[in-house]
């Protein structure tokens, strides 16, 4: 009799989890069910925004420097200056650094958000909505998928990337990368 | 002349049998008792199969069957070998971004890696990344598919990666004496390995040079080895047949980018569905400046560069 609870229980957990299963469809498995691989336009239609669909990457905060409430409580000086700490940034800082320092981007009252120029915070999940003030052109394409990087299901669920998880947005322009190896010449091929 | 009916297998439906059918007859006739005794139980029904077209569900299933036995031995692992047909209604596209391209050959490696290409000797790869001078332009007569460099993209230089354009009117397919290759409602050009004869004559044809050639015993080590793998796709070739990209069909077909896609550090790389008006390669085609390749031989690709800036 004992045994049986716990069986009874996986029973119905497989019972629940089956449709659950097939909801997240060829998401989650490899191998394809011809009929019920069919693209999931209905859920994509209904004119949802990309923006609906998004799934990013966390933000790639470096080791142990969020929440910045852990040093930061409250506003600070307002005054754009060297700052003792944050050398990383500054000495790397290439974004329109000519006119702009911390606090055009991060909020001086709370240092856990961001805020856009309106004053408005913004969350560092939802960073691209700062970045798309200036870059609005990138935004639109961004959130249509034209402008950044994908991986997934092209007909479903997808990852999406945060302006910020592939540019640094304190130096933005991407670095020059070792390229892989070249081709073989036909020549240098063994006979 | 023409051999009493009944006596050799006919094609359903067929009035009389041709030519061709009553050779393939009375080869599988003549030479079905010698081959069999001397092949024993491999590759005899493959030897003697009809084409992938004519085989019916059954038919297909053992021969998928036998396949995966035979690469799960040869490699030490759980092969799976899938036919999945097109998806209904769907129609792929392709974009490339040349504005973003920085020629850092990820997409190259990781096709090899998920499609099971022969590493060293032959060397064979699907995509072969063109460098070439900006103040040429697209222009073949000084791109370089060999450039080194320590980092990429090297000043006065653009990219530009060249695969299958899974053309709509595909030069390699009329060519194919056989037809051993041909083009899938998707949209994309599949070859049948155990069908082509290795003539060539398609590589020839191709003027993208998307086409290679197997000349010797692949070289693919168990390890590297995908296992996930699609008839007309990834699963290993033989020497001597022609094989190239197919959009990475074991992976687009069951809904999944294809590896370039996913590899590329710069999201120069887009696909999706064309009849689909929200999808991001539909999205490119409508606000983008689009151009194919080569377009003055009609071959109208279903490959699209763009410069998204």
């Amino acid at each position: 009799m004992r045994s049986r609870g716990p069986r009874s229980l996986l029973a119905l957990l497989a019972l629940l989890a089956a449709p659950a299963a097939a909801a997240t469809g060829p998401a989650a498995k490899g191998a394809p069910a011809p009929a019920a691989d069919a693209p999931a336009k209905a859920e994509k239609a209904g004119g949802a925004p990309a923006e609906d669909l998004i799934q990013a990457e966390k933000p790639p905060f470096s080791e142990g420097i969020f929440p910045c409430s852990q040093c930061h409580q409250g506003p600070g000086d307002s005054k754009r200056r060297e700052l003792a700490f944050h050398d990383d940034v500054q000495s790397t800082f290439d974004h329109d650094s000519e006119h702009r320092w911390c606090l055009d981007c991060h909020m001086n009252a709370s240092r856990d958000v961001l805020h856009l120029a309106n004053g408005d915070a913004v969350p560092f999940t939802e960073s691209y909505r700062l970045c798309g003030q200036c870059h609005g052109d990138k935004y639109r394409d961004w959130r249509v998928g034209v402008h950044g990087k994908r991986v997934g299901m092209w007909n479903g669920q997808k990852t999406y990337y945060l302006c910020v998880n592939c540019h640094n947005p304190h130096s933005p322009r991407f670095k020059p990368l070792k390229p892989e190896p070249r081709p073989t010449r036909p020549e240098e091929m063994k006979r | 002349m023409s051999p009493p009916k009944g006596l050799l297998p006919v094609l359903n439906g067929a009035e009389e049998a041709g030519p061709g059918h009553s050779r393939r007859a009375f080869l599988q006739m003549a030479l079905g008792g010698a081959a069999v005794a001397a092949l024993g139980a491999c590759g005899v029904e493959d030897l003697l199969r009809k084409h992938l077209h004519e085989l019916s569900k059954e038919e297909l299933q053992a021969l998928l069957a036998r396949l995966e036995k035979k690469y799960s031995a040869q490699y030490g692992k759980k092969v799976s070998v899938a036919a999945n047909a097109a998806l209904p209604g769907v129609e792929f596209g392709y974009g490339l971004d040349l504005s973003r391209c920085i020629g850092c050959r990820r997409c190259v490696y990781a096709c090899v890696r998920e499609n099971n290409t022969s590493r060293k000797n032959p060397q064979i790869q699907w995509i072969r990344v063109l460098e070439m001078d900006k103040e040429h332009g697209v222009d073949l007569q000084h791109a370089n598919p060999y450039y080194e460099a320590e980092l990429v993209p090297r000043p006065g230089h653009f990219y530009m990666p060249v695969q299958c354009q899974q053309c709509r009117n595909p030069p390699c397919v009329k060519v194919c004496p056989v037809k051993a290759t041909w083009k899938e409602p998707d949209g994309i050009v599949v070859i049948d390995y155990d069908w082509c004869i290795g003539c060539r004559c398609c590589t020839a044809a191709c003027p993208y040079g998307a086409r290679k050639f197997n000349w010797a015993e692949p070289d693919l080590s168990a390890e590297e080895m995908n296992p996930v793998t699609h008839y007309l796709g990834n699963r290993p070739r033989p020497r001597g047949v022609v094989e190239k990209c197919t959009f990475c069909i074991q992976r687009s077909r069951v809904g999944r980018y294809p590896a370039c896609v996913e590899i590329c550090p710069v999201g120069a790389r887009k696909f999706g569905d064309l009849r689909d008006p929200q999808s991001e390669i539909r999205r490119v085609m409508e606000t983008k400046r689009v151009f194919v390749f080569k377009e003055d031989l009609a071959t109208e690709p279903q490959f699209y560069y763009f410069y998204a800036t």
